[in-house]
């Protein structure tokens, strides 16, 4: 019985929540669809949005340092422009890889720069970085596509790499740990949190906390880098709205997963598992023909609903503890 | 006292803009033959109708601290029901399809607002989601057909079109003036009304405001709601200037909202910022969008690249001369103290 309730206790956590709903969740689309647990579609439902999930993963590293990147999608969209144009101008595509993820070191730097140096709401820099960034694009590849990249790039993004299982979703295993490491078992990532929570209790001791920011902000740009690189190669052509308003999508996966856009609490975990809430709804809704806006307005139901059910619960749990 | 002392902050900020405004038109006139002339004015007149209402929504959202992301959407859906509802009855009075619009955006800012400010969910997210939710109560509203403008009344097609009077070449249209006097008049309230100016007691210090004995909860909402109507309103001047309406009309409307206050001065934080800014930074925005098009040099590929140039150079500077400007006042009143003694 006391296990039981200790049980019980640890499923109060948000994470434990969220467990429960994915449970659910994938309890329903597998007694709805016949091949849904199959490995071909669960490979293909990461496959569909590999390059916003690989993002939500830093994003969580922003919004628990209470700041915001709304330009990720945009950096996307500039470094597959950017492989693009590079390529057709006979570039030498490892080389092109090089240089675009270098733009996205650049491009996070930038906001970074003005977020941490001058001073400006993230809300702000990047709202404007949105807006330039996809302009770049554009200028790149102004209103063509661009495609027939070399056999080799677009592998990588479509067919199996290690047996069935694609570049793309060892590159989001690989970063999902590596970022655990740093933002759950490291000083960088205590820090993190602690700069989310009160950033001038964090300048009082002696934590350089502009640094902390531009360094996130620069691993923001440079992994949305990648994942446009990732797109390019999974899509197999790029065009001038590559991965347009994809940053809401992104924000919303890490927000459900518990997230405070207040900063200072949150954790992988959470994210991961609302990523795995927000890919099953939406394919269980796919395979029962329901189309995008309106999956796009079931989940963010679930947003507002994520933040609205633990006020309601958490109260009457914590009175019974103290009687 | 000199005048650095004396002129406010606000009003630097609106004259700073209007330099801004003016050196943009000079340089595009020193590069675009036959630029200034009457037709600019009418070319972004038009379109600055519906942005200067929905720019204006957004700020009395922004002065109290909170976002509205849903924006876009609500203009989306509003322009479609108005459509809908003029192509079923053709006769309606305008003003009556007006009011609808107005009401119907209300709605939605009620739901926004109940959201913010009495459930107490953070505003970003909110507006995430009700921008997706109302997204797709309008493609199930709209049952995937879409408005089209021969359906619509003559008056309404015609209402951007007409010129009010017209001096010069230059026409006051009729959208335009009435986003105008809208404007003004929400500018006049915030300024000389006591309930309106609580809005900038909430966004500049909510415990304060609060200890003085004003009801936050009850202002927020109002701030969504009527930014829910004039967003409303704005999806009625959409509906009349395209008059072809589908399920992704507004969309990316939140973000040029947002673009166009901050632009005009309105501080991201809350507390400070005035309808008049964003209505010129609105103007601003339209203008450098209409010219690099029309400018030779570069393609006009680079008009969204320059865009977020301008709203990043307009925020540094701004924050940075304000810094300077409040740091510059603090030395004066010291040495005045210092004179005195």
């Amino acid at each position: 019985m006391n296990a039981l309730k200790a049980g019980l206790v640890k499923l109060q956590s948000w994470e434990g929540f969220l467990l429960v709903v994915l449970i659910f969740i994938i309890l329903m689309n597998a007694s709805l669809t016949d091949n849904f647990l199959s490995v071909g579609n669960q490979m293909n439902l990461f496959m569909l949005s590999i390059e916003k999930i690989i993002v939500a993963l830093v994003m969580t590293f922003v919004i628990i340092n209470a700041e915001i990147d709304l330009s990720v999608g945009s950096m996307m969209g500039l470094s597959a422009c950017a492989f693009g144009w590079m390529f057709q101008q006979g570039v030498d595509p490892v080389l092109a890889i090089g240089i675009c993820l270098l733009i996205g070191l650049v491009g996070g730097f930038i906001n970074g720069w003005f977020v941490a140096r001058v001073g400006l709401p993230s809300l702000v820099v990047t709202l404007a970085t949105l807006i330039g960034y996809r302009g770049l694009a554009r200028v790149l590849v102004e209103d063509r596509g661009i495609g027939d990249f070399p056999q080799w790039f677009n592998d990588l993004g479509q067919k199996g790499l290690i047996g069935p299982v694609p570049f793309g979703l060892i590159a989001f295993v690989i970063l999902f740990i590596g970022l655990y490491v740093v933002l759950q078992r490291s000083g960088f990532g205590r820090k993190t949190y602690v700069i989310g929570t009160n950033r001038e209790v964090a300048d009082f001791a002696g934590i350089d906390t502009g640094r902390v920011k531009i360094v996130i902000f620069v691993m923001s740009g440079l992994v949305s880098a990648f994942a446009g690189l990732l797109f390019a190669a999974r899509v197999g052509a790029v065009r001038g709205d590559v991965a347009n308003g994809f940053e809401l999508d992104i924000i919303t996966m890490v927000l459900l997963g518990g997230v405070s856009i207040f900063g200072g609490t949150g954790t992988l975990v959470g994210t991961l598992l609302a990523i795995l809430i927000v890919l099953n709804l939406r394919n269980g809704m796919a395979l029962l023909n329901i189309t995008g806006h309106i999956q796009t307005g079931v989940v963010g139901l679930l947003l507002i609903a994520s933040v609205l059910v633990p006020r309601i619960k958490l109260p009457t749990v914590k009175a019974k503890e103290v009687t | 006292m000199g005048w650095i002392d004396r002129i406010s902050p606000q009003t630097l900020r609106i004259l700073a803009l209007l330099a801004v405004l003016a050196l943009t038109v000079l340089f595009f006139a020193s590069q675009i033959e036959n630029y200034f002339n009457a037709r600019l004015f009418n070319r972004v007149s038009s379109s600055v109708a519906i942005m200067a209402l929905i720019a204006c929504a957004q700020t009395l959202v922004i002065l109290t601290r909170n976002i509205d992301l849903s924006i876009g959407s609500v203009v989306g859906f509003t322009a479609f029901a108005t459509g809908s509802l003029v192509t079923n009855n053709p006769e309606i009075n305008p003003l009556l399809l007006a009011a609808y619009a107005m009401v119907v955006g209300a709605g939605f800012g009620v739901v926004n607002g109940l959201l913010v400010a009495y459930a107490r969910v953070p505003s970003i997210i909110v507006t995430l989601a009700t921008m997706a939710i109302f997204r797709s109560l309008l493609v199930e509203y709209s049952d995937a057909k879409s408005i089209t403008s021969d359906a619509l009344p003559k008056w309404l097609v015609d209402f951007p079109n007409v010129p009010l009077f017209t001096i010069a070449g230059v026409e006051l249209r009729a959208a335009f003036v009435t986003s105008l006097i809208i404007v003004l008049a929400v500018h006049i309230a915030l300024s000389r009304l006591r309930p309106a100016r609580k809005l900038f007691a909430v966004g500049s210090n909510p415990e304060a405001a609060e200890m003085a004995g004003i009801n936050q909860k009850a202002v927020i909402f109002a701030a969504f709601v009527a930014a829910g109507a004039l967003a409303g309103l704005g999806g009625f001047m959409f509906l009349a200037r395209f008059g072809n309406i589908t399920v992704v009309a507004g969309l990316g409307f939140e973000l040029k909202s947002v673009a166009a206050a901050v632009v005009g001065g309105v501080a991201i934080n809350g507390g400070s910022g005035s309808v008049i800014g964003a209505l010129i930074g609105a103007i601003l925005v339209d203008m450098i969008d209409t010219s690099l098009v029309r400018w030779e040099l570069v393609s006009e590929f680079w008009r969204e690249a320059v865009l977020g140039l301008l709203i990043l150079t307009a925020v540094a500077v701004d924050a940075i001369l304000m810094r300077r400007l409040i740091a510059l006042r603090v030395r004066r009143e010291k040495a005045r103290k210092e004179a005195a003694k």
